[in-house]
């Protein structure tokens, strides 16, 4: 199998410009989606829909969003589950009190309306940066998760603050099966993840990354940082809100505010770094790493437990896994601090010139 | 694709810059001091000066980086009042840096298409579905880099991030994100800073092109006095924040101000 684009030549900026301009890795990602589509849906049982791809699949676009933010506009936001908890209440309020309201354009909703409230804690950005915008976000994930936990009428005066998503009905039809609810969820993951990549691709893509790389250069060059940036954190907490409400309706089913803590913030944003910074690839990547890798330890254990008949207690147990979790986060840093979609960067490099070394 | 030098196809026009008692300063300490000078369609205007002259000041004067306490800038007969850097690149004054200020990460291409920023008008809800209008523009301005990126020759390094080229060729690929904007205006600030020999000859050449193809009018900061002779047709030197002497080269060179601020004066 030989990866390289011999003999493939470009005659337009049209080809130039395409998503995978080299045939093998457009025929790579027409398998990826045949498998995703066709063979899964056969294959899968529903505990790994439900514990494995659907979570992997709505954490990645959340990723998605923050990596447009922090990777391609290089603002860092730490309250990102805030955002994905107003896409959840509001997508719920919507089909709550709208009558009629498909759920689909509550799901647009909801992602509006964390948008709004994104450019609203995006405002610090355009007079601090780096860690200082850091901790502003950090005042949002908490604001925002203590007031929809407090404000009775955003979780319907439920006396415990939980929330029981509406079944999603689209067209008459119900998801409730897993293998719906897996359909639906790749589906809106795979148009999103288009447009990011289209977004990343053309103009305003690149007013992101000069803004990230050097903001005074690209001030010069005619592009408002205003805009930019606070477009950035519109685009990135309307994909956080849709995951958000993706993550109520198509995983949990009943959920508080206090599922969209800090942690869940800190995990997407180990997604990213993981994953790699500034690739849309990276956020599948990261989020597959970070939901299966437990799920691998946990198996291991049992696997260790029950096979070589070391016994582990425990309490031992669950501390051992958060430390090779942390173990493997750090190695994998120091390794390539770029990401995994780096390394695979790296290997397309090295695959063009195989079998030769130079 | 250089065309053959004729003096005719530049002919020096009006004033359309014009600098008068511009005086910055930070604190207490005073960067510009009562400078007046003016630019004029087409020519190639240098300004020199020893180290911490104010020279960088006042380009960032010029393009809207900074905001003089004192004086009025005329740009094609309009006063400016404290206009921020987007709005002197909209009116089509682009410039390049002392230290190079591309964007490090992304391709040279991208680069120099985010010179064609302000040419693009489709909104980002056209970009995300890469429909209609955005999917034109993109191919129509990709089409207008080509040609700067034929016009410097660095066709072959298009594809590669920028942080990865030497130095020579970054300066190069600045330039040709300026240009890209298809500035009336160029500001260069220290083109030639750090080259070797041939590299500057290469610089000078596309300077020169620039200004004789394009007719852009280009204010270039410069050190080395060869190039500065050779190529500008006035040149303001400046010391100290205060303009010592403004004129032709042959003029300037023949200055006992300008001689005194870079030999010194004997006590």
């Amino acid at each position: 199998m030989f990866y390289r684009e011999a003999g493939q030549f470009k005659t337009s900026y049209q080809a130039d410009a395409a998503i995978f301009p080299i045939r093998q890795d457009r025929v790579a990602i027409a398998a990826v989606l045949v498998i995703a589509y066709a063979v899964i849906p056969l294959a899968a049982t529903p505990y790994i829909f439900s514990a494995l791809l659907i979570p992997c699949l709505i954490l990645a676009l959340a990723a998605l969003g923050l990596n447009i933010l922090t990777g391609y506009a290089g603002q860092l936001s730490l309250g990102h589950a805030a955002f994905m908890a107003i896409g959840a209440f509001a997508s719920y309020n919507f089909m709550l009190r709208v009558p009629g309201m498909p759920i689909l354009l509550a799901f647009v909703c909801g992602g509006l309306c964390a948008a709004g409230i994104g450019i609203l804690f995006g405002l610090p950005s355009l007079r601090i940066r780096g860690f200082y915008l850091a901790v502003a976000t950090l005042a949002a994930q908490f604001f925002i998760v203590w007031c929809l936990a407090k404000v009775g009428w955003f979780s319907n005066y439920s006396s415990s603050g939980v929330i029981t998503a509406q079944a999603i009905v689209i067209l008459g039809y119900t998801f409730d099966t897993p293998t719906a609810k897996y359909l639906l969820v790749l589906t809106i993951v795979a148009v999103m993840a288009l447009a990011a990549k289209n977004m990343a691709r053309s103009n305003i893509g690149r007013q992101w990354m000069a803004v990230r790389d050097m903001d005074v250069a690209a001030e010069v060059i005619g592009i408002r940082l205003v805009y930019a940036k606070l477009l950035a954190f519109a685009v990135s907490s309307f994909y956080a809100g849709v995951a958000g409400a993706l993550y109520a309706y198509a995983y949990l089913g009943t959920v508080e505010p206090e599922a969209y803590n800090l942690d869940l913030s800190f995990r997407i944003l180990f997604m990213i770094i993981i994953g790699g910074v500034g690739t849309v690839l990276g956020s599948f990547l990261g989020s597959a790493f970070i939901v299966l890798l437990p799920i691998m330890l946990n198996f291991t254990m049992q696997f260790m437990e029950q096979t070589l008949h070391l016994s582990i207690p425990m309490s031992a147990a669950s501390n051992l896994e958060l430390m090779v979790f942390g173990g493997l986060i750090i190695f994998f840093l120091i390794v390539e601090p770029h990401g995994l979609a780096r390394l695979w960067q790296i290997a397309k490099e090295k695959l063009r010139l195989w079998p030769f070394p130079h | 694709m250089s065309a053959p030098k004729t003096e005719s196809v530049r002919k020096i026009g009006d004033t359309i810059l014009k600098l008068e008692n511009i005086s910055l300063a930070f604190g207490g300490v005073k960067a510009l001091t009562d400078i007046s000078f003016d630019v004029r369609e087409h020519e190639i205007r240098a300004i020199i000066g020893p180290n911490g002259a104010g020279k960088s000041s006042m380009l960032n004067v010029i393009n809207g980086v900074y905001h003089p306490q004192q004086g009025t800038i005329t740009f094609h007969g309009d006063v400016r009042h404290n206009m921020r850097p987007h709005d002197a690149a909209s009116q089509g004054i682009a410039r390049t840096f002392q230290n190079i200020a591309l964007f490090k990460s992304m391709s040279v291409l991208d680069n120099i298409m985010t010179g064609r920023t302000l040419k693009m008008k489709a909104n980002f809800i056209e970009q995300a579905l890469w429909i209609g209008r955005a999917r034109r523009e993109e191919f129509a301005q990709r089409a207008k880099v080509e040609q700067v990126i034929d016009f410097l020759e660095i066709q072959h390094i298009r594809k590669t991030p920028v942080g990865r080229l030497p130095y020579g060729l970054q300066k190069r690929v600045e330039l040709a994100r300026a240009l890209a904007a298809e500035p009336t205006l160029l500001l260069l600030d220290e083109p030639m800073a750090g080259m070797n020999v041939e590299e500057k000859q290469d610089m000078c050449r596309f300077i020169l092109d620039v200004n004789e193809q394009y007719g852009t009018t280009i204010v270039l900061i410069e050190h080395d006095m060869g190039v500065v002779m050779d190529i500008s047709d006035r040149v303001v030197v400046l010391d100290y924040g205060k303009k010592i002497g403004d004129g032709t080269p042959a003029e300037v060179r023949g200055n006992k101000a300008v001689i005194d601020a870079y030999l010194g004066v004997a006590h």
